[in-house]
């Protein structure tokens, strides 16, 4: 097998959230690889200093996915700066935490609009194009609580649990052109949110990680990178955990 | 032929790859030239585009023929 099957050159990714700290890895990730990307997320200072930082073949636009018309306004741009979107990559996603006895239905609904509605819009409005050149590679992030469930998370794990049922239905709905979808679920990984943690705190999270360590934006990237190249052709509809052996699933 | 007709049979041509002759005002999508249920959305969709109409989705579902679509696209024109 030839390393190049893990390029990307020539391919352009959209990659949602990409002022976080997993979506920047994810975008730093393609860009390296050769593809060209467009950075989205609501942030759009933070988007355009990484956007300086990769040079060239990088794109910004801003969009807040809270708004059902932000979806395909923002594949319709995509694929006017890059002249396709040969990769989506659904990373945005927001956690508004809390016990169910006292979770709001705004909390809720907020979360299931962002973490499961938006990817469904983007990747509807994706696949208009994809279709159309038979071929496209879509890759959602989720998380291992979609496949465990976790107190204080009932909104996010439902949607990240969504996302799986959602990802399995497109899949088979648009294999036969040569389109894939598949999942990531990344496990616990070390962000701007996890830092405020104390070193006792972080020991204790890595002692219930069998390999020992909490995990980086990159080791999700990776595998998003993986998913998107064409090692990964023959792949869809699948999940594939990224999270040191946390919960092996 | 009416223009819608012979826009209509373009796009079939042009989507499914089958020769023009095949497609007659009888001709099924899917059982005569061919289409799977989502070459039938595409088609939906491409006309839509090409047309300028809103076809929703009911209406989608009994458009199975060549001439059903050049009908109720004309209708739609009229209208």
């Amino acid at each position: 097998m030839s390393a190049d099957l893990f390029r990307l050159d020539g391919k352009t990714a959209l990659v949602t959230g990409a002022s976080g700290g997993i979506g920047a890895a994810i975008a730093r990730t393609l860009h390296g690889l050769g593809a060209t990307v467009m950075l989205s997320g609501t942030r759009e200072a933070a988007l355009t200093a990484l956007a300086a930082e990769l040079g060239e073949r990088s794109h910004v636009q801003a969009a807040d996915l809270a708004d059902p018309k932000a979806a395909e306004a923002l594949i319709v741009g995509a694929e006017a700066a890059m002249g396709k979107v040969d990769i989506l990559v659904n990373n945005a996603g927001l956690t508004r935490d809390g016990l169910t006895l006292r979770m709001s239905d705004e909390a809720w609904a907020q979360v299931l609009d962002v973490d499961l509605a938006a990817p469904f819009r983007l990747s509807r409005a994706a696949l208009k194009f994809m279709m159309r050149r038979r071929a496209g590679r879509i890759i959602n992030i989720g998380s291992i609580v979609g496949s465990t469930g976790n107190p204080g998370q009932a909104n996010y794990a439902a949607a990240k649990a969504g996302l799986i049922g959602l990802t399995k239905a497109l899949a088979q709905e648009v294999a036969s052109r040569n389109i894939t979808i598949n999942l990531v679920a990344p496990g616990f990984i070390e962000t701007a949110m996890t830092g405020a943690l104390t070193e006792e705190q972080r020991a204790a999270l890595a002692g219930k990680i069998p390999l020992g360590r909490l995990g980086q934006p990159a080791d999700v990237a990776a595998a998003v990178a993986y998913l998107a190249s064409d090692a990964a052709g023959w792949v869809t509809g699948s999940v594939l955990h990224v999270n040191g052996g946390m919960a092996m699933i | 032929m009416s223009e819608v007709a012979d826009k209509v049979k373009k796009i079939v041509v042009e989507h499914l790859g089958v020769d023009e002759a095949k497609v007659t005002p009888e001709a099924s999508f899917i059982d005569d030239l061919g289409a799977d249920s989502l070459d039938t959305v595409e088609l939906v969709m491409a006309f839509e585009e090409a047309f300028g109409v809103e076809i929703p989705e009911d209406a989608a579902e009994k458009i199975t023929t060549v001439k059903d679509a050049i009908d109720y696209i004309e209708k739609q024109k009229a209208e």
